[in-house]
């Protein structure tokens, strides 16, 4: 790997310490009588709203349509994803330390795989969510409709707008996933690095 | 009859006819409504929808008891905060949580008559923290917490009547302020009412304010049998002085209409209140074993409970000298009014044909010099002359109140012939008056009580409207009058109807309260007896002929809905708390033949008890008052009612197989 393509792991690497602190994804909702919005943050291992109360009030909101609760406690994705993040930094760290370019193309590979997965997973709980109701005790009931938020984008449900995309530290890990893809590409295009390139490349990069 | 004597009949006839149409053309017709209106009225008190105000006024609702907050520049009324009345609307003065906050030496007393907003001060500066009331019926202050819009604290006046002068907070809410617009014989006896001047006094109480629940009675100043009217604290130079309006030094007892105005001049008492304390320390206030009752609101268990306190601290003028002052003061003067300077003090005298401004600068030379008239049981009085700094003439009739714009001019309330006089000071020159619709009583400009007034703005506080609005049978409203004072000239902007009677108001800038509003209680924090904090800690259990029952509210049920196994006779209490933890989803309670209760509005995450007698066998429906969700008519729920010692247990429920009460 050249240095350059290394110091990129390093950098990309460090940025996944963000979804440690930031929220990865957010789900707003808008009504006419919420001027103030509702809404949830989904962290890497937890679910929280976007002010204090917010998911015990989309929870009540839900029981109308028969909406199962949302409870952080109960999704294991949620358990699992910290060990995922924490794994992908520690073995991000460790290419650019070994410098082995085929060991960086497959840390890209596994970190896209983690995030198609990811967003599958995403959908797939949505799906569940948005169709699973419990139509004997839901008040309001409308044939055909159902209540999937989009997995990214903005969707009408019933008086709430549903607007998904993602937040900060959702961006991090596009970002981290970026900078590896970015490396290998510097190294696809240099099959042979000399040493000696290789030193004077790190100034340039140090001055990006 | 002959051609002459017909034509003089018709001559006549014609003369008549012609008058009458003359001396008709001449009689007044009733002023158009818009007269006086500036051209840009509307838009400078326009608020578009979704925009907010400028300002939060404080109105007093005089005979209704309570305090309304307005919107300026709009006028519009955005709440009714109960304060002194029972209130029927959401509960106050009748739930088992509010009602404390209403008793007296005197018992429960559901009603007072609510003069004085006074915003607390911090360097004679609103500060928004709280807003103060008095009550004149059964004398009283209040304690409003600007963050909840709450009564949070009410402390009774002893050795009082008439609590007019008050509460009026100082430089830095030391003390909120009473008196006594009514001299008694104090402490109170059985003595022939025309032993008056002997046996009558008044009294001017400091009440301890800087601090929520610490209300007490720090100190009183007995007085002469006067009527202690109205009040103002200084500022600036004047700040440790408290100066009283009175009339009646006649002292008269009755026909005082007549009696009372007979003086040329009555007197403004000028209290040094650090000198006052300072006496108290060492020891020359006598200890009275009056009694008086102190309620506070605890919001941690969300109920009011009062206390009996026993015993105040009476300062006599005489044994405190240098302490009190008598200001002689033309005529029977009403407002006493200290500028943002804290130098000149002006007195409204209601009966006096100029506005007489005193200067405090003038009064310590005066005290300095000894320049006095006489005294009074131990009070100097200092001489007129030597004290006034100036005779605003033709101020018109009646003049009452005073506020300042903080540009060197004063506006003065005219009463009887009803209009707004604006002079300058140290000017004392008349330079615009305004006439208002009908009968001024107070005025207020935004600030206009502080050292910084706002400005912009007076606002004229009516008696009388008439044919200002649709009229509305023999009652009619009071009013508020706005007008632009930014310009030379005063120009009427609004007027808008008001609650009750609007004695006076004080208006604070949006910014220092508008984001500090509480949007609800965190149930987490709620440590009443009774609560709920989610359906599993929801129950029903008997105590003799008493049923508690703790209920949960949120959209769109109560849990438990259903009740069985009540009994005539019994005494049920609905403990009702709403779980919602959310701005603007307040729930109600209503149960049918309430006779001991009003309902419940409760807000998110507080807990209220309504009082329910079960009188009669059969099932009765309870739901939720306020429309809180669109299945707010399906919140609703049943409690039956069996005879008495009848076999049925006591059980609840929703939704769901009853729990019976454990035996």
């Amino acid at each position: 790997m050249t240095s350059r393509a290394r110091i990129l792991f390093v950098v990309g690497s460090l940025l996944l310490a963000l979804a440690f602190v930031l929220p990865l994804w957010a789900v707003y909702l808008q009504a006419p009588q919420y001027p103030e919005g509702l809404g949830m943050l989904i962290r890497i291992n937890d679910i929280t709203g976007l002010k204090p109360n917010d998911i015990d009030n989309i929870n009540n909101l839900n029981h109308y349509i028969g909406m199962k609760r949302i409870v952080p406690e109960s999704i294991p994705e949620l358990r699992l994803m910290p060990i995922i993040i924490a794994a992908l930094m520690a073995t991000g760290l460790a290419v650019a330390a070994l410098g082995r370019r085929w060991l960086a193309r497959t840390w890209v590979v596994l970190f896209a795989a983690v995030a198609i997965v990811g967003l599958v997973d995403f959908y797939k709980w949505e799906y569940d969510y948005g169709h699973n109701l419990d139509t004997d005790n839901a008040i309001i009931k409308i044939p055909g409709m159902n209540y999937q938020p989009p997995l990214i984008g903005s969707k009408q449900l019933l008086n709430f707008r549903a607007t998904s995309i993602p937040a900060a530290g959702g961006y991090a890990l596009i970002v981290s996933l970026a900078l590896g893809v970015v490396a290998v590409v510097i190294d696809w295009r240099r099959k042979s690095p000399a040493p000696a390139l290789a030193r004077r490349a790190v100034r340039p990069a140090l001055q990006m | 009859m002959s051609l002459s004597r017909r034509s003089a009949l018709l001559g006549v006839a014609g003369a008549v006819a012609l008058g009458a149409t003359f001396f008709h053309a001449c009689a007044p017709t009733a002023q158009k409504a818009g007269v006086g209106i500036a051209a840009d009225a509307s838009s400078r008190v326009y608020v578009p929808p979704g925009s907010y105000d400028e300002y939060y006024a404080f109105f007093s609702g005089g005979f209704s008891g309570q305090l309304a907050v307005y919107g300026l520049p709009s006028g519009r009324l955005l709440r009714v905060i109960p304060v002194f009345a029972q209130n029927a609307e959401n509960g106050y003065g009748y739930n088992a949580e509010t009602k404390e906050m209403l008793n007296t030496t005197w018992g429960y007393i559901p009603w007072d008559d609510a003069h004085h907003p006074s915003l607390s001060m911090t360097n004679s500066e609103h500060d928004g923290r709280w807003v103060f009331i008095n009550g004149n019926n059964t004398p009283r202050i209040a304690r409003i917490d600007l963050s909840t819009m709450q009564t949070t604290e009410i402390v009774q006046i002893p050795n009082a009547a008439g609590n007019h002068s008050s509460p009026y907070v100082t430089a830095n809410t030391e003390y909120a302020i009473a008196g006594t617009r009514f001299s008694v014989p104090i402490p109170q006896k059985d003595v022939s009412i025309s032993s008056f001047d002997q046996e009558f006094n008044g009294t001017l109480s400091f009440i301890k304010a800087d601090e929520f629940g610490k209300m007490a009675v720090a100190f009183q100043v007995l007085m002469p049998g006067y009527d202690y009217d109205l009040a103002r604290p200084g500022k600036g130079p004047s700040a440790d002085w408290v100066f009283f309006s009175s009339y009646n030094t006649e002292q008269a007892y009755t026909k005082k209409e007549v009696e009372a105005s007979r003086n040329d001049k009555d007197v403004v008492a000028a209290v040094n209140f650090r000198m006052i304390e300072r006496c108290v320390a060492d020891g020359k206030a006598e200890t009275w074993p009056s009694e008086y009752m102190h309620a506070i609101y605890d919001e941690s268990t969300q109920t009011a409970r009062s206390e009996k306190v026993t015993g105040v601290k009476v300062v006599k003028p005489a044994d405190c000298a240098g302490a009190v002052y008598f200001l002689p003061t033309p005529k029977s003067p009403h407002g006493i009014d200290v500028d943002p300077t804290g130098e000149f003090l002006v007195a409204g005298g209601k009966l006096a044909t100029v506005i007489p401004v005193h200067a405090f600068s003038r009064m310590q030379q005066a005290i300095a010099d000894q320049a006095f008239d006489g005294e009074k049981d131990g009070i100097p009085i200092l001489k007129y002359e030597a004290v006034n700094f100036c005779e605003i003439q033709n101020p018109g009739l009646g003049p009452l109140h005073t506020e300042f714009d903080g540009q060197g001019n004063a506006y003065t309330s005219v009463f009887i012939t009803s209009e707004i006089v604006k002079y300058t000071l140290p000017g004392c020159e008349v330079v615009d008056r305004v006439p208002t619709y009908y009968s001024i009583g107070h005025l207020m400009v935004p600030g206009g009580d502080t050292r910084k007034p706002y400005g912009k703005y007076v606002i004229a506080l009516n008696k009388i409207t008439k044919d200002r609005y649709l009229p509305t049978g023999p009652e009619l409203t009071q009013s508020a009058q706005l007008y632009d004072i930014t310009g030379d000239k005063m120009r009427l902007l609004l007027d808008f109807p008001t609650i009750g009677e609007p004695h006076y108001a004080q208006a604070i800038e949006a910014s220092l309260i508008k984001d500090k509003q509480v949007k609800f209680y965190r149930i987490a924090d709620n440590n009443h007896p009774y609560v709920a904090r989610n359906e599993q800690e929801t129950n029903a259990t008997r105590s003799g002929k008493t049923v508690h029952v703790k209920m949960t509210s949120i959209r769109s049920h109560f849990a438990p809905d259903n009740i069985e196994g009540v009994q005539v006779g019994d005494t049920v209490l609905f403990h009702v708390t709403n779980l919602e933890q959310d701005w603007d989803v307040p729930h109600g309670f209503a149960a049918i033949g309430s006779a001991h209760d009003a309902e419940l509005l409760i807000m998110p995450g507080e807990t209220r008890t309504l009082k329910w007698v079960a009188q009669f066998p059969g099932v009765y429906p309870f739901y939720c008052t306020d429309f809180c969700s669109a299945l707010h008519q399906e919140m609703q729920g049943y409690v039956r009612v069996s005879p008495a010692g009848s076999a049925t247990p006591l059980k609840w429920s929703i939704g769901k197989p009853a729990v019976t009460a454990a035996k």
